[in-house]
């Protein structure tokens, strides 16, 4: 099975808006050991300029994932998940995600590669509220590992 | 107790203590090696608070089966722990403008009590316009480097 190239430059249907919650991003918080208040605390955050708590940063992964999952899951592209492992990942921010915030994510396979017996399957996923406005852009590069040839 | 200045309830922590200024970094400077502890709870946690439940995360027997040498960490925690050297460097009064890493090799995380250790550090690579900061960030498990090009851009006040 090898990954179907036609696929570059496709853009998915996004994702089911997501409702960011208080006691989500604690969890997250919780989970990766950051005792910040800023992400639990809203009078803190609220001092520091915010409308309520905000996400630490990687926290915008869980909401990527959901809509990088359009692409990366559809039968088509022919990714074989068990031969995965996460290569490269990056964020671009307009501002962190807050309780509240309901968003979206929007998936685009942004290039697909060999390197040696691997392929990089690398997709774009911008997150907005549903209002439209910008809060991130996910870039994710996922090595199948013995996926070339 | 002052009234003025923020305390969580909950950590009793201060929260805008020793904010760092734009005007006060220097290019070049090193900044203070952080540890971070990551045991099989850790990864339970995260499995949970993440959604990534894939099973090398948390069974020995199946990571071993598809040649991997222990449990390992999932990528995004390690990145998590980067994020939070970032942030606590930079302050509640600092933005995130971008956050980017490479993972080159997994965090194995054993079976005891202690776990797996990983050691962030970072240095001001450069000063850019709009009181933007470049940091470079290293992160090593068991002497392995396991990001590379990790770098962050953070706007200062």
């Amino acid at each position: 099975m090898t990954i179907n190239r036609d696929y570059l430059g496709r853009t998915f249907p996004a994702a089911d808006p997501y409702e960011v919650s208080r006691v989500k991003i604690a969890d997250f918080a919780d989970a990766i050991g950051d005792p910040n208040p800023v992400f639990r605390d809203p009078a803190v955050a609220q001092a520091a300029g915010h409308a309520d708590v905000i996400a630490p940063p990687t926290f915008a992964i869980v909401i990527s994932m959901a809509g990088s999952a359009r692409a990366v899951a559809d039968p088509g592209l022919g990714v074989n998940y068990a031969m995965v492992v996460h290569g490269e990942q990056r964020f671009e921010y307009s501002r962190q995600l807050m309780a509240g915030d309901i968003v979206t994510a929007q998936a685009t396979i942004t290039d697909i590669r060999d390197a040696g017996r691997n392929v990089l399957l690398t997709t774009k996923t911008e997150i907005r509220t549903v209002d439209g406005e910008h809060v991130c852009t996910a870039h994710s590069t996922l090595v199948e590992r013995g996926g070339a040839g | 107790m002052t009234g003025l200045t923020p305390v969580s309830k909950e950590t009793g922590r201060v929260s805008v203590s020793e904010q760092v200024k734009f005007t006060n970094v220097e290019p070049g400077t090193e900044l203070a090696q952080e540890s971070y502890q990551v045991t099989r709870l850790s990864l339970v946690k995260y499995c949970g608070a993440s959604g990534d439940f894939n099973v090398i995360h948390w069974n020995e027997r199946i990571a071993k089966s598809v040649g991997l040498p222990n449990v390992i960490a999932h990528g995004m925690f390690t990145m998590a722990e980067a994020g939070r050297y970032v942030t606590d460097w930079a302050g509640d009064q600092a933005e995130l403008v971008e956050f980017g890493v490479r993972f080159s090799s997994p965090v194995v995380v054993p079976d005891d009590d202690a776990g797996a250790t990983i050691e962030i550090s970072g240095k001001i690579e450069e000063k850019l316009d709009g009181n933007r900061v470049v940091l470079a960030l290293t992160a090593r498990s068991s002497e392995s480097k396991v990001l590379t090009r990790a770098r962050a851009v953070v706007r200062l006040p």
